[in-house]
């Protein structure tokens, strides 16, 4: 057993002798992704094979090291979670991708008791044809700058002593020991971290504006409410290094004077929600929360609430509300959370990801933390990077990288619906979820920031970035959003409740051809005025996705509205199935096939469709054996 | 779990919200966490519930209506046995996860208004999104996560559950079943 003092005050120092970094490890990636595709039965086969092998399994990070042993733990999401369920060898640095049960057998006996690869599981780049050995040559991690997601893929979340051997905790210590309020929050001020839920206010000058609030009690909430369909990455890091957002909470706490801290996670996230409760659980045990934190005689709890299914608790206001069990609707601002917030104490509400950079400014200094980034977004962010791409995954890259990079060498490039690489597919990125905009092939070398993005009508939001190809119909995606933002809206104001509904609407005859030359009039004025007249962000962004299809995607609208066409066929209501009469035998499948009758024809004669009765179910043309019909 | 009776023991009920009202303190702000112990206890809200814990926290009913009805995740009506979650989250819209939903509809004889099948065997509902981006299209059943998912495969799921509940897929449900759904409830 390390003694818990020492090993956080001086890691290294306390653990010399220990196996880390000696001893040859396997780590199974215990992520959502890796484990639906059935990691937990990989890590099993791993306990008993290596012990059925003759060499010996450990399962826990232990102070001494002996040389025959091999430690099978389990880590958070690594990222790469389409080739799941992922295992990684060290110090060997091979990375296996799309690892069975069966294949563990291999493993065990190729790589660990021999030291060679096993070829057939190693990723195969789908753009190169080129076999990565493991993380260092494949690009889409090697491409990356992992700083936030670096631990997840190794720290077994739930050992509360390889975090701290890895230095963790040592930063709210010095916060506690070392460091007074005010420091903390200059150094925070200094290193121009900015809140990675989204709006992207200088997270400094928000806990500065709780400390110098005159109350004896003030809360620190943790903002887990990842809403933004498209989006995971605060789930990663809580599901694979929780122990860091109880960390970065701590250190919130003490710079504003708080005692009590929140995780509101959203309910989604089963194993985020165990997980966080689990190292509040050892954080307590282990005295680092308690009534005497760092022997300081200061106190600090934390506890972690489940959402209930709202998007809109994602708010500051509206979650304030939801904690104190109420129905979660935002309220005007000022006052702001900071001044008056939970229970009408000063508040501050920091994103997951916000309090995971929080702790590596307090290790590595606020300039280590600048010199990544641009200078109005200084450090990393991570994106969930998803739809028509050939890697997807979580990634994290510094800002002011541009699309380009993101897309096609990080994610490998654009992809067909049969997750084929398409060269020339790239139709649009979606980023910020339903609060965001899309941007275009024009934009692939814009670098990603907050005012960058801002200037062309998207916003970094959360950081879903989904990647669209040609055959996807832009109105389409717009109409998404906004059934998932009228769905959603709280129905406090009356522009976001009936406007949202109102935008749908219109979308909705954009695509079943009712639309006239009106409707993008209409569209673009009635957003604009959502945008004005609503409360919270939900409202004030839900125009977003239309306006931004609309600008840049507007000859897409105009054929739907004018020549009642989509060119990718998604659109039912426009398409025009029609028998091609040179093709056509007349051989009466597809008279037989359609389900209303809409189908004439003498034998042997070209058929025709009769399109009142058409309902373009399509049976027609799958029914067909040489293609005839077409526009469906 | 007790085996209870078709119908639902009222004291029996009652007795479980009042252990779940004690452990949260019979405190009005912890409302959101109680009506999940509850749901997590009975599957759903059923409304005299409602009105006990409002009367047991000393609240009005309304706003524990409220609270109930504004949050996605709490249920006023009885779900099925097996609960089919499709994610509808951006990822897997523009992985083609409708065509799963309404292939799961076809298959099950339900829709967006009619959830629940008749036999209370089977709910299909969609969510905004679980997460799980990166094997998009995502469906869940019964807190299996099953990724890359084709309407085909979402249906050989529903056969495969359908196969071991022993109930021929073209079948109306038995009262057995019926029996045990309830049992699930209780």
């Amino acid at each position: 057993m390390h003694n818990m003092e020492a090993l956080i005050a001086d890691p290294k120092k306390a653990n010399g002798k220990s196996q880390l970094n000696q001893v040859r490890r396997v780590i199974v990636c215990a992520g959502t992704g890796c484990m639906a595709n059935g990691a937990m039965k990989v890590f099993e086969n791993f306990k008993s094979q290596i012990a059925a092998s003759g060499l010996r399994v450990v399962l826990e990070l232990r102070p001494e090291a002996a040389g025959d042993e091999v430690r099978v733990s389990k880590s958070g999401c690594q990222g790469f979670c389409q080739m799941g369920p992922l295992v990684s060898v060290v110090p060997d640095g091979i990375l296996y991708t799309k690892v069975k049960g069966e294949d563990v057998a291999d493993i065990v006996q190729q790589t660990l008791v021999k030291g060679e690869a096993v070829e057939r599981l190693l990723y195969k780049d789908p753009a190169t044809r080129q076999i990565c050995r493991g993380f260092e040559d494949n690009h889409f991690y090697a491409r990356q700058s992992r700083f936030v997601l670096h631990e997840c893929s190794f720290l077994d979340p739930e050992d509360i002593r390889e975090y701290m051997v890895h230095g963790g905790y040592g930063s709210a210590r010095k916060a506690f020991v070392e460091m007074s309020p005010e420091e903390i929050c200059k150094m925070i001020l200094d290193s121009g971290l900015r809140g990675r839920g989204g709006g992207g206010f200088p997270t400094g000058r928000k806990w500065e504006a709780a400390r110098i609030q005159d109350s004896a009690k003030k809360y620190v909430i943790c903002n887990g409410d990842e809403g933004d369909p498209g989006a995971f990455m605060n789930r990663s890091v809580m599901e694979g290094n929780p122990h860091s957002v109880i960390e970065g909470l701590m250190i919130a706490a003490r710079a504003i004077g708080a005692n009590e801290t929140l995780v509101y996670v959203r309910a989604e996230y089963p194993l985020a929600v165990a997980r966080m409760r689990q190292a509040v659980k050892d954080a307590e045990r282990e005295g680092i929360l308690g009534n005497n934190v760092f022997g300081t005689g200061m106190s600090m709890k934390c506890e972690v609430m489940e959402g209930a299914g709202a998007f809109v608790c994602g708010e500051e206001t509206a979650m304030i509300a939801s904690i104190e069990g109420q129905r979660g609707m935002p309220r005007p601002k000022p006052p702001f959370p900071a001044q008056s917030g939970l229970w009408g104490k000063p508040t501050i509400i920091n994103n997951v990801e916000t309090l995971a950079h929080v702790c590596r400014i307090l290790r590595e200094g606020p300039e280590v933390f600048r010199s990544i980034g641009t200078k109005e977004s200084p450090g990393t962010k991570t994106f969930a990077l998803t739809g028509h791409v050939a890697n997807t995954g979580l990634v994290e890259v510094p800002f002011g990288t541009p699309l380009r990079e993101i897309v096609l060498n990080i994610g490998g490039g654009v992809t067909d619906d049969a997750g084929k690489i398409w060269k020339t597919g790239f139709k649009a990125v979606q980023i910020g979820g339903p609060s965001g905009g899309c941007l275009t092939e024009e934009h692939l070398d814009l670098p990603l920031a907050y005012e960058s993005l801002r200037a062309v009508g998207a916003m970094v939001g959360s950081g879903g970035l989904v990647v669209m190809n040609q055959g996807t119909c832009m109105v389409s995606i717009a109409r998404f959003f906004m059934e998932f933002t009228q769905r959603e809206s709280c129905g406090k104001c009356v522009l976001c409740r009936e406007g949202t509904k109102q935008l749908l609407a219109l979308l909705d005859d954009v695509i079943e051809g009712r639309a006239d030359a009106h409707t993008m009039d209409l569209l673009d004025k009635l957003g604009r005025a959502v945008q004005v007249g609503s409360l919270c962000g939900l409202g004030k962004t839900a125009p977003n996705p239309v306006l931004s299809t609309m600008r840049y995607f507007r000859k897409e609208y105009e054929e739907h509205i004018f020549e009642k066409r989509c060119r990718t066929g998604r659109c039912k209501a426009l398409l025009r199935p029609e028998i091609n009469q040179e093709k056509c035998k007349g051989c009466g499948l597809c008279l037989k096939a359609c389900p209303t009758n809409a189908i004439t024809g003498e034998k042997k004669q070209p058929h025709h469709i009769n399109p009142e009765l058409c309902i373009k179910c399509g049976a027609c043309a799958t029914a067909c054996k040489i293609h005839a019909i077409e526009g469906i | 779990m007790a085996s209870t009776p078709i119908a639902v023991d009222r004291a029996e009920k009652f007795e479980k919200v009042c252990s779940i009202l004690d452990r949260f303190q019979h405190r009005p702000s912890g409302l959101i966490p109680i009506l999940q112990a509850i749901q997590h206890e009975y599957l759903y809200l059923p409304e005299e519930v409602l009105t006990y814990v409002a009367m047991s926290l000393d609240v009005p009913p309304a706003r524990v209506f409220g609270v109930a009805t504004f949050y996605a995740h709490f249920a006023l009506e009885p779900k099925g046995k097996h609960v089919i979650r499709i994610c509808d989250g951006t990822a897997c819209h523009v992985k083609q996860s409708l065509p799963v939903l309404e292939a799961l509809h076809q298959k099950l004889g339900t829709s967006e208004k009619q959830k629940t099948t008749p036999d209370m065997l089977f709910t299909v509902e969609t969510v905004a999104c679980l997460g799980a981006c990166g094997l998009a299209p995502v469906i869940v059943i019964d807190e299996q996560v099953y990724g890359q998912i084709t309407p085909a495969r979402a249906v050989a799921l529903i056969e495969e559950i359908k196969v071991q509940e022993g109930v021929a897929p073209a079948a109306i449900a038995a009262p057995a079943e019926q029996l045990s759904a309830e049992e699930a409830h209780a």
